[in-house]
């Protein structure tokens, strides 16, 4: 472990090192990454220029779910986005260089072209979120207080497991990246709306199937005093730590099958 | 003498699904690596030779850790490197001739220093290591070039170089001088052949070019099919396979199949001729005789290629 943190952060630094040589680029990349997530924003402020409430979610209420969702998927995308590049590596057969240097698979993938502009998306959901917790008319309790970083970081998790999971799945599918790609963006899409507008049974899948609506969903129903449109027991609105450990398993549990099947079939 | 690699009846058996019709596959084995046994010492510069799909690559990358055999015993350095891949990853230099171990949009400099991190190389023996490779494979001008911006030729050596500077005991090049211009070849073969003599490190390389392994090699083993089918010096691999180089001969005008001593007619086409003759007599008086009796415009020998040693080692095979 200690040498798979070593391995990401020389690399990561390496990258960062070769970044900054061209600064203004670097500032235009993270600028344009900014807007870009940005226009996601301006889809939801343009809804709301029309109608008072979403789903019965007021805008602070939305851009709170918004704001969650987008800083817990950068997290994830910043720190594991260059996984999907794994299947181009099995096809291209760079994967076996990094098989021949002294450090461990995962981390070299990992940390491959680490890019910092990536902070852009970071940024502009965490301003939202400032934004969203000043404007949010609620009582804040310290569990309250303490179930935002909470949810940040195991909602990073599970967008992380899911990255993962994706890249494990390229080692047989090695054009797969477009299928993590709906989990991950794709779920971002999802959980920066107000759960209440979609159908049940996709909330059922995003719960039980793919455990999105632990990301931001269930504990920012909590926060916000709002009922759970599935009905669910009131206790799984905490669990989200536990789902992160839980997708953190099975992902590396995937890599490590993926490597083996790779290792033991070169293809 | 000491092995410092040892395979004893390695074996590397790949499933292959093929289709039969709409949804029905038909699984069937292929057994790219099956039964090899061979001992490497210490110091030894061996070449690993065979045609597309014998084997090779499968070998080196069981070698190195990246797969994992089928059966057999496989040991590095005393290392089992399926086993123990990252243990055995500092003491070995791989280089991929078809694609580069480098990060690619890195400056080559850059690289080097990720790898020197990696592979935490004392900062005494990095700079030592560092400047002999840059002064050896004349990579000053391209250090703060991204590996991206480089020639096949230079990338080549930028690789070669990223392999050494860890002081490996074992080198292997997967195909180091495929695509190569002859000057990058002759600085690329120089620059291994002074490595093996003066550092006395060990070398493994595949190739395609016998004048890779004519001009480097003592021992050079042959892989068809998955077996090895010839282990000894390239004299020898002649002798086994009574190979037989070929004469080009442009004639002033068509002529009928010329018929002289030490040499056979092998393909007429309209005024060129193709003589064949064994690899091991000279050409000299081959040519001698051609320019006296016959008006010549051009003539070159071909050397042979490695298809043609192996199948002319099949074909005295099966006559015996």
């Amino acid at each position: 472990m200690a040498e798979a943190l070593r391995a990401y952060a020389l690399i990561a630094g390496a990258w960062i090192r070769s970044t900054m040589a061209y600064r203004f680029s670097f500032v235009m990349m993270t600028v344009g990454n900014f807007l870009a997530t940005a226009l996601n924003f301006a889809a939801i402020a343009i809804i709301f220029g029309h109608t008072r409430l979403l789903g019965g979610f007021s805008l602070p209420e939305t851009a709170f779910l918004y704001g969650t969702s987008g800083c817990a998927l950068g997290l994830a995308d910043l720190v594991l986005g260059s996984m999907d590049q794994l299947g181009r590596r099995v096809r291209d057969g760079t994967l076996d260089t990094l098989l021949v240097r002294p450090a461990p698979v995962f981390a070299q993938a990992a940390a491959d072209r680490f890019a910092l502009r990536r902070l852009g998306r970071i940024t502009q959901s965490a301003l939202v979120l400032i934004w969203a917790l000043a404007a949010l008319k609620v009582v804040w309790t310290p569990a309250d207080v303490l179930l935002v970083p909470v949810m940040l970081l195991s909602g990073a998790a599970i967008f992380g497991a899911i990255f993962v999971i994706g890249a494990a799945f390229q080692f047989w599918a090695t054009d797969a990246a477009e299928v993590q790609n709906s989990f991950t963006y794709g779920g971002n899409g999802l959980t920066q709306y107000p759960p209440t507008i979609f159908a049940k049974d996709l909330l059922r899948g995003a719960t039980f199937v793919v455990p999105l609506a632990f990301i931001n969903w269930l504990p920012a129903l909590h926060i916000l005093g709002r009922p759970d449109p599935l009905g669910l027991p009131g206790w799984l609105d905490f669990c989200s730590p536990l789902v992160a450990v839980v997708a953190c398993g099975v992902a590396g549990l995937a890599w490590r099958a993926g490597l083996k099947s790779y290792r033991s079939t070169g293809s | 003498m000491e092995a410092l690699i040892r395979l004893e009846r390695v074996e590397k058996v790949f499933q292959v699904r093929r289709k039969a019709g709409r949804l029905r596959s038909v699984r069937s084995e292929v057994r790219a690596v099956d039964g090899i046994s061979f001992d490497i010492a210490r110091g030894e510069m061996v070449g690993y030779i065979g045609p597309n799909g014998a084997g090779k690559s499968t070998t080196i990358k069981m070698l190195t850790g990246i797969l994992v055999p089928s059966g057999g015993r496989l040991r590095v350095a005393g290392i089992d490197p399926a086993r123990e891949r990252t243990r055995l990853a500092r003491r070995i230099g791989v280089v991929f001739g078809q694609r580069t171990t480098l990060w690619w949009d890195l400056p080559l400099r850059d690289s080097y220093e990720l790898v020197r991190r990696m592979y935490r190389i004392p900062d005494d023996r990095y700079a030592r290591n560092l400047a002999r490779c840059v002064e050896l494979l004349d990579l000053g001008a391209l250090l703060d070039a991204p590996v991206r911006q480089l020639s096949l030729g230079q990338r080549m050596r930028g690789d070669i170089a990223a392999a050494l500077l860890h002081d490996p005991e074992v080198l292997y090049l997967d195909e180091p001088t495929i695509g190569l211009d002859v000057v990058s070849k002759a600085k690329v073969r120089g620059f291994l052949r002074d490595l093996n003599t003066e550092r006395g490190t060990t070398v493994l390389l595949t190739t395609h070019d016998l004048t890779d392994i004519e001009q480097l090699c003592t021992r050079v083993m042959v892989i068809d099919h998955g077996r090895l089918v010839h282990d000894g010096d390239l004299g020898g691999l002649h002798a086994v396979g009574d190979s037989e180089r070929t004469l080009v001969v442009d004639f002033e005008r068509e002529l009928p199949p010329v018929r002289i001593a030490g040499a056979r007619p092998v393909k007429v086409e309209g005024p060129r001729q193709w003589l064949a003759f064994p690899a091991s007599a000279s050409a000299a008086p081959l040519v001698a005789e051609l320019t006296a009796r016959y008006p010549l415009v051009d003539l070159s020998v071909r050397e042979p290629v490695i298809e043609d040693v192996i199948a002319r080692m099949y074909a005295d095979r099966a006559a015996l």
